[in-house]
């Protein structure tokens, strides 16, 4: 091997390209930190908890990461396929290793891996974090429907495939979630809070949610469990907490209501026996 | 430079190699019968598995003109979720294992370490049929009451028990996979066999060709995975027939643990299904740019690296089921980045300033690296679990390993193209390929990218009917679009093959190949050798046919084997 040639500076050609490679690189770097808060959303969007925009500015950053390390990989590909082409019959230099080269591209992959695996675990456990809070629904999945109990208020939403039963939750609020399932896997998803999470038989799940943004949000069904898992939807409405408060009670004394016209329903029936279809329903 | 100009060993005469071909071997379809050639075999599995391509892509296709419109009417959801689950269960047990090791590596593996069969070759011929016997148990589903299993290809148990699936349907699906997964494993247990025995003088591991290192440890993984796959379906089998409580609930059993035990299976699978086709393309790539595969230890180092790490990966295909450790398989699912990094930097290396010839197998290989660099870096985004658990089962994960899948799909045409002339006899037409080519990669493309944004925009998979939602709706007939042109590309195959039939003949070494299975007959004899060059490298035939043009040593790579290659006087 020769050494490599000297410049007149006493700068090796290979340290000059490194220069001028690395101030290429940083162009896009730069850009990015200049950009500040335009950061493009690579096709997510915030959502409407705290933790689904973690998730989103998570996101954003992989992407980041996935663009400019995709981006150079696929020019380096079509480069090479493009600028290479044969010409002739010629055989090109046998080359085959190249330590130094090799060593740095498997360095970097692992420091930009550790890198992800970093802020994935400062998402991740806030994420998953249970804190304490005196909201608590038990969601319940089953084939093909929803339900979802609160704990003390005597309320419970039921509603199968297009009922779209909607589960209420206070905003600006931890809402604590406990999820079973009544018979197969099924997945709670609720897009907007960019989450999902397995309903399990025989597994209680917990997790918290805490919406930022008060509104409607479709949610649905993410695991497969049977014939009419394309229609396992359910809506999530998100309520300032004195309309939560006003929802719950009336809730409460809707539910007081019905079963107290069940019970007439049922003396009803069990004094006019004329009407079989009504008391079928009843019972 | 002497050693490569020796004379070539001569192996056995020729004259005598006719001599039994003639009075030993039955003929016609008692032949193919009896045989236990692994060419043959070799081409019977790689016929069959094209075949099963077909028919799953029939299936692909339907599911995606039923997914035209948001409540169409086309199949009912019953027939969409037998659909799905055939589609997946065909592509990925009957399809993509199959051709790679018991089609691929059956036919080329033998030559490319210069053994005259398989280290079993009866036990191949089972291998086989027993993969034949399974496809036809499994897609014989379609013909039974209640139909096909529906419990998609993963089976998820409480759903594919005996309450939630009664029909023969999903029964003819265990016993198939049963059957395949038996074949998988004779085929692994013969693949490592044949490796560590029945390679030729001279022909060192670190000699071997990248293709039979990728299968090596494919075979490796084979025997680590599916086992726990095969007790995984008797168990389920008990619990549907025998009244076991393994996954149920009510019997104090534990659902969760079918996932465990299949994904121990299901992610080394994926590696099962991949690394012969990173094998494919590190040959293709080497031999269209005229140059040695750059980094071949590294190469090889990843691969075992990759191997090693998948079997610690499982749970990140469960991150969401609030049951498993998350940072432990969130680290090492990312680290498999790492040494795939390491593989792509070498195809792009030994491309680099070679000679590229841009071929059909060429250019399928060059479509297998973009589509799995798309399929590759998605993936990094799900063994995140808060990202995993954003797309967990919508359409961004279905995009994500249809990527892969659809990588592999040019890998394996890539191979058909590059390898086919060997064990045929006969080329392909090139224009077709090309044609085909552009047909599948831009395919691919359309049906795949707009399946990522569905996925963001919250489209669940497994569903055949979905709510009115702006965007859906001609996302997803994008993707149709983009699924027929994949259909075409099929449909443009088996015309070239039609077209090709018995018209261009290869000769023994068409595209200047490196490796031993370029040194003999097109296709070659009943024990693949009359003679062999001398074996100092991992390209004995280019090094025979190129004394002049052995690998160089560059820069501060050193490497230890070559000090005894060069000849002292």
């Amino acid at each position: 091997m020769e050494p490599p040639a000297l410049s007149p500076q006493g700068v090796s050609d290979r340290t000059r390209r490194w220069r001028r490679v690395r101030r290429i690189a940083a162009l896009p770097i730069a850009a990015l930190a200049l950009a500040g808060c335009k950061v493009p959303t690579f096709g997510a969007a915030p959502g409407a908890t705290t933790s689904s925009q973690s998730v989103y500015h998570l996101w954003q950053g992989f992407s980041i990461g996935a663009v400019i390390v995709g981006g150079f990989t696929l020019i380096l590909i079509l480069w090479s396929a493009m600028a290479y082409r044969r010409k002739g019959e010629g055989i090109p230099k046998q080359s085959q290793y190249h330590i130094p080269l090799e060593m740095t591209y498997t360095i970097v992959p692992v420091l930009i891996v550790l890198g992800l695996f970093a802020a994935t675990l400062v998402v991740e456990n806030k994420e998953v974090a249970l804190p304490k809070t005196d909201v608590t629904i038990n969601v319940n999945a089953f084939q093909w429907g929803w339900k979802f109990t609160y704990p003390g208020h005597d309320v419970v939403v039921v509603g199968q495939t297009t009922q779209d039963p909607e589960m209420v939750m206070p905003v600006n609020e931890n809402v604590h979630i406990n999820l079973t399932s009544s018979d197969v896997i099924h997945g709670f998803y609720v897009h907007a809070f960019n989450f999902s999470r397995y309903a399990l038989p025989g597994v209680l799940n917990q997790f918290t949610l805490r919406a930022v943004n008060t509104g409607t949000y479709n949610g649905q069904c993410t695991q497969l469990c049977g014939l009419y898992h394309s229609l396992m939807v359910f809506r999530v409405k998100v309520v300032s907490q004195s309309d939560y408060t006003a929802w719950l009670s009336s809730q409460a004394n809707a539910a007081n209501a019905s079963a107290a016209e069940k019970a007439t329903n049922q003396q009803t029936s069990s004094i006019t026996p004329t009407k079989p279809a009504k008391s079928k329903g009843g019972y | 430079m002497t050693d490569v100009l020796d004379p070539p060993i001569i192996e056995e005469p020729s004259g005598h190699e006719e001599h039994l071909e003639e009075h030993l071997g039955p003929t016609g379809i008692v032949k193919w019968i009896t045989t236990t050639d692994h060419k043959v075999i070799g081409l019977s599995y790689t016929v069959t598995a094209v075949i099963m391509m077909v028919i799953g892509g029939v299936f692909a296709e339907i599911i995606r003109a039923q997914l035209t419109s948001p409540n169409n009417t086309l199949v009912s959801l019953a027939q969409y979720n037998e659909l799905f689950t055939m589609h997946g269960s065909t592509m990925i047990y009957l399809f993509i294992g199959p051709f790679a090791f018991g089609g691929l590596a059956n036919i080329i593996v033998p030559i490319q370490i210069g053994a005259p069969d398989m280290a079993f070759p009866r036990l191949n011929a089972l291998s086989y049929w027993l993969y034949l016997m399974g496809s036809i148990t499994m897609l014989s589903g379609f013909f039974v009451a209640g139909g096909a299993a529906n419990f998609g290809w993963v089976g998820y148990a409480p759903l594919s028990n005996s309450i939630n699936s009664p029909g023969a349907g999903a029964d003819l699906w265990i016993a198939g996979l049963l059957l395949t997964g038996f074949s998988a494993i004779f085929t692994g247990v013969n693949l490592v066999a044949t490796i560590f025995y029945l390679r030729a003088p001279g022909m060192t591991m670190f000699r071997m060709p990248i293709f039979t290192w990728n299968m090596l440890v494919t075979a490796i993984l084979i025997l680590l995975a599916f086992p726990v796959l095969t007790a995984g379906l008797i168990m389920l089998y008990c619990d549907r027939h025998f009244g076991t409580h393994i996954y149920s609930v009510a019997g104090g059993g534990v659902p969760v643990l079918w996932q465990h035990v299949f994904w121990f299976w299901g992610h080394p699978e994926v590696y099962i299904i991949a690394l012969p086709f990173f094998g494919v393309v590190t040959e293709i790539l080497a031999v269209f740019s005229k140059k040695p595969v750059f980094g071949y230890k590294g190469m090889v180092f990843a691969t075992m690296t990759i191997g090693a790490l998948s079997l610690g990966v499982w749970a990140h295909h469960m991150f969401t089921t609030g049951v498993v450790l998350l940072p432990f398989f969130s680290i090492m699912s990312l680290l498999i980045a790492v040494p795939t990094g390491i593989k792509f930097f070498n195809w792009i290396g030994t491309m680099w300033r070679g000679e590229v010839w841009l071929s059909t197998a060429m250019l399928m290989s060059i479509g297998f690296l973009i589509t799995f660099l798309l399929g590759g870096l998605t993936g990094i985004y799900l063994a995140s679990p808060p990202l995993d658990f954003f797309t967990h089962d919508t359409y961004f994960v279905v995009a994500h390993f249809h990527s892969i899948v659809m990588a592999l799909m040019l890998g394996a045409m890539a191979g058909l193209y590059y390898w086919g002339p060997k064990f045929t006899g006969y080329l392909l037409n090139e224009k077709y390929g090309k044609i085909q080519f552009w047909f599948l990669f831009i395919g691919t493309q359309v049906f795949t990218l707009p399946q990522y944004l569905l996925g963001l925009r919250g489209m669940p998979r497994r569903i055949g009917v979905y709510p009115l939602h702006p965007s859906w709706q001609y996302l997803n007939q994008i993707s149709t679009v983009g699924a027929v042109l994949v259909g075409i590309s099929t449909v443009v195959f088996i015309a070239n093959v039609a077209v090709s039939w018995k018209k261009y003949p290869a000769g023994d070494n068409p595209w200047d190949g490196h490796t031993l299975e370029w040194f003999t007959t097109s296709p070659p004899p009943h024990h693949n050798f009359y003679r062999l060059p001398q074996i100092r490298s991992e390209r004995p035939t280019w090094d025979y046919n190129h004394p002049g043009h052995r690998a160089a040593e560059h820069g501060h790579g050193h490497d230890a084997d070559s000090h005894e290659e060069v000849p002292a006087p």
